[in-house]
């Protein structure tokens, strides 16, 4: 072995692998952290509006409510149903949970903080979105359980149907960038954020995002009224921990999305002295911020969708819609000749 | 024009807006609940919650074992042996209650003719075991001691209404 050889496998494998090791836990650590006090924000939030404390007995003002919680159900016994496919039955939650996580490679968080900037990274998003549906669909099935199998169907046709107007809502960003690349498209929005120009779109977007995450007022998949907890019904202990983690993380993925496709990302909303100070990180943790208040603002006010009017919604008047504003952005970028040139 | 005001009011998303002022004005609003255990609300007199034996001032048990009390109890919670005293005069030897049974009804209390069996207003009497439920006499003249005043105050506000 010759020093080259070493030092090729420094330089070439094991340094940079060492640092989007690094990389990935100053992303996912606070990302974590995120997630367990976006359910405390969830549950104060709710509380407010409905008259009530909400948890403030853990540490001052409920803080530590959320380490409670994750200590309660790291200790609490896993039961698999005796007619449960095991290994799915465990499979299903790593797979929600881990695609929570690894979407958020390509979220660049402040100008150039991003694990992998690659070309095609709403494609990936999209992607990865999409393949939500497998560890909910997952766990319905392997739990052999009425209840969590109608929650699965419903999720998976749910998740399904708002993928589509969701995927047309974001070709119509695409179409004013001119790129693929989240940063990209970030920086394309540096004279005026698309949530203007776009504004019915940014709607429908939120609207879908609802949807794709199963949070209220679409959260038929879990509908604890009729089906219990849905799909979640069999799951107990850290396997149900996952589940609540990932949907949490895909709410906070949901409005990173939102917040680079439609609020300008990092972006200051205006580029002059008191607001450019502020570095991008902080513009681009507000805004997922109040995103996420609206997502449990509007889980305060609005009843659950039944499953047709779900269905309707998302077929019959989402889709036509924001196809509709495909054909009206395209020919108002060509009409206009402000077509993105030259990438 | 109703059509159009119906359709400008399905397309602006007039009504899931105007919820969203509501339950954001109600985010500012006084809290309706208390912090409980450190926050109680109030109780009125009448309020019927865990069982007590008083005695008078002179430190008699007030019960005669007249047994009205258990005859009337409907969860039947309510079991008493009697013999006469030393000094002849009419007492209980047992007087249990069966916490896990009692609906708190209050009858026990409306049928006793000496004010001896009431229910005080304490709610807090949990306990970690069943066996702790089954109250005896001498937890019931305790409870009748720790809660005396409550108690007389309580009857001496209700008085005016019987």
């Amino acid at each position: 072995m010759t020093d080259a050889f070493w030092n090729t496998l420094w330089t070439g494998y094991v340094f940079p692998g060492g640092l989007i090791l690094v990389h990935i836990l100053m992303l996912t650590v606070p990302l974590l952290i995120a997630v367990a006090y976006l359910t405390l924000m969830e549950r104060k939030v709710l509380a407010a509006m409905s008259l009530r404390m909400g948890p403030n007995v853990v540490g001052p003002f409920g803080l530590l409510q959320p380490f409670a919680d994750a200590a309660k159900l790291i200790f609490k016994e896993t039961i698999i149903p005796s007619g449960a496919n095991k290994f799915l039955f465990i499979m299903a939650p790593c797979i929600t949970f881990i695609l929570a996580l690894i979407a958020w490679a390509v979220i660049p968080v402040a100008e150039g903080w991003v694990i992998a900037n690659i070309n095609v990274g709403v494609l990936y998003l999209f992607a990865i979105s999409s393949l939500g549906v497998y560890g909910i669909i997952i766990a319905g099935w392997s739990s052999n359980s009425r209840y969590a199998f109608l929650g699965a169907l419903r999720s998976s046709a749910q998740m399904v149907s708002y993928e589509v107007s969701m995927g047309f809502v974001i070709i119509t960003v695409l179409l004013c960038v001119g790129s693929l690349n989240l940063s990209a498209i970030v920086q394309a929005q540096k004279t005026v954020w698309f949530a203007l120009p776009l504004f019915p779109m940014f709607i429908v977007f939120f609207i879908s995002a609802l949807a794709e995450t199963n949070r209220h007022p679409f959260d038929l998949p879990e509908a604890e009224a009729e089906l219990v907890a849905g799909y979640q019904v069999e799951y107990s202990s850290m396997a149900f921990a996952l589940f609540f983690l990932g949907e949490y993380a895909n709410m906070i993925l949901m409005s990173g999305m939102t917040t680079i496709l439609f609020l300008g990302g990092w972006l200051p909303p205006l580029d002059i002295a008191p607001f450019n100070w502020i570095p991008g990180i902080v513009w681009f943790c507000l805004k997922i911020f109040v995103l996420l208040f609206v997502f449990i603002w509007v889980r305060a006010t609005v009843p659950r969708y039944r499953y047709d009017q779900l269905m309707r919604l998302g077929w019959k008047v989402f889709l036509p819609f924001s196809l509709f504003w495909v054909v009206a952005t395209a020919g108002v970028l060509v009409a206009f000749d402000l077509l993105p040139k030259g990438v | 024009m109703a059509l159009l005001d119906r359709g400008a009011r399905a397309i602006f998303l007039w009504e899931v807006v105007k919820g969203l002022g509501l339950t954001f004005s109600y985010m500012f609003k006084k809290r309706a609940t208390i912090n409980y255990p450190y926050e109680k609300g109030p109780l009125g007199p009448r309020f019927r919650g865990e069982h007590a034996l008083r005695r008078y001032a002179n430190g008699e048990e007030r019960c005669i074992a007249c047994k009205l009390c258990e005859a009337i109890c409907p969860a039947q919670a309510i079991t008493i042996e009697a013999e006469p005293r030393e000094d002849g005069s009419r007492r209980t030897t047992r007087y249990d209650i069966d916490m896990t049974k009692c609906i708190y009804c209050g009858f026990c209390q409306e049928a006793c003719p000496v004010d001896a069996i009431v229910e005080g207003p304490n709610f807090e009497f949990a306990t970690e075991t069943r066996e702790e439920l089954f109250y005896s006499k001498e937890k019931l003249l305790a409870n009748g001691e720790r809660w005396e005043y409550e108690i007389s105050r309580n009857i001496a506000a209700d008085a005016p209404y019987r």
